[in-house]
């Protein structure tokens, strides 16, 4: 189950993610398979090492499926750690890839789950027809 | 499962360092990171416990140059080698495009090689990935030690134990010092990048 992306592929999901997360004030978006590659980073990360935030994200997300699995779910579809300053919101996309948004505290998670779903529903049928 | 991004002709393969614990695998990344120039490695991560022993993995990313034209990217993991852990060794697993398999020849672990290769072995079956297809590479660490009083398995009992049946590629080594690391990495990397190309031309 390999993943090829063509160039209009990748330019179309640049395109949800920078109008479903970074125009409503998300710091950076990051579109990462279950695996741990990077598929796209949008946004500012300066400073961030964004290789190993997609490698550490899915392996979070692996873990707490087994916590999911314990108290008998699949899977968690959503995931959100917050900081002092930064927060972190994580999507399950499908069942192999994951949405990171990363966004300071003058953003209301409200706003970022509202978008991040919508941004879901439009990645998917990306993803699905070019896997 | 390998990624492909046209826009930057570049491909993403996740190879992942096998095998028992305390058997090398985190020395044998920690040897490529310090080796290898700023350019052309990441950040290495590492999640382990207060007794060095690796909790949830090791990951070190490196840009290997091109081939024909495309950016070839490889992602090492290590997965914590001791038996109760084999649902963290399953979650590294997930999507694994080539396999380093790194057996300790302190003759006091023959039987955990063999164990943790058994264990492999199934955990890859779960998954439905073909032994004989993956590429996987064995590499015989501790060799350094031969000269000391510490008892070590030869190379042909480690072949005899390990790899009488599959005949896989392997490597004598000593991560610590370095021996063997790069021929194993490279070897790897090699099957790696093949192993994905055949898959994507029969797409």
């Amino acid at each position: 189950m390999d993943l090829v992306l063509s160039k209009e592929a990748i330019n179309k999901i640049v395109a949800v993610l920078d109008e479903g997360l970074l125009r409503v004030g998300a710091d950076c978006a990051l579109l990462v398979d279950r695996s741990g590659n990077l598929i796209v980073n949008r946004g500012d990360p300066a400073n961030l090492d964004v290789m190993a935030l997609a490698a550490l994200s899915a392996a979070n997300f692996g873990a707490t499926a087994e916590i999911a699995k314990l108290i008998g779910e699949d899977d968690f579809a959503l995931l959100f750690h917050k900081g002092k300053n930064e927060n972190v919101h994580f999507t399950k996309i499908g069942k192999g890839f994951i949405l990171i948004t990363l966004f300071g505290k003058d953003v209301a998670l409200g706003l970022i789950r509202l978008n991040t779903a919508k941004v879901t529903d439009q990645l998917i049928p990306i993803l699905c027809g070019e896997q | 499962m390998s990624f492909i991004d046209l826009s930057k002709n570049e491909v993403q393969c996740k190879v992942v360092y096998y095998g028992p614990g305390r058997g090398g695998k985190t020395t044998n990344l920690l040897y490529i990171h310090q080796a290898m120039a700023n350019a052309v490695r990441g950040k290495m991560v590492t999640i382990d416990t207060k007794g060095d022993r690796t909790l949830f993995f090791d990951f070190l990313p490196l840009a290997l140059g091109k081939i024909q034209g495309l950016s070839i990217k490889i992602q090492l993991y290590t997965v914590p080698g001791q038996v109760m852990y084999n649902a963290t060794r399953k979650l590294v697993l997930k999507g694994v495009d080539g396999i380093v398999f790194v057996a300790d020849s302190l003759k006091v672990q023959k039987e955990k090689n063999i164990e943790s290769l058994q264990n492999l072995f199934q955990n890859l079956a779960e998954d439905n990935i073909d032994i004989r297809e993956i590429p996987l590479v064995l590499q015989y660490n501790k060799r350094d030690l031969g000269g000391s009083n510490i008892p070590i398995l030869s190379v042909e009992e480690l072949q005899e134990d390990l790899n009488k049946e599959l005949q896989l590629p392997y490597f004598t080594g000593s991560a610590l010092k370095g021996d063997g690391v790069f021929e194993t990495l490279r070897e790897v990397s090699k099957m790696t990048v093949k192993y994905v190309s055949r898959k994507l031309l029969a797409r």
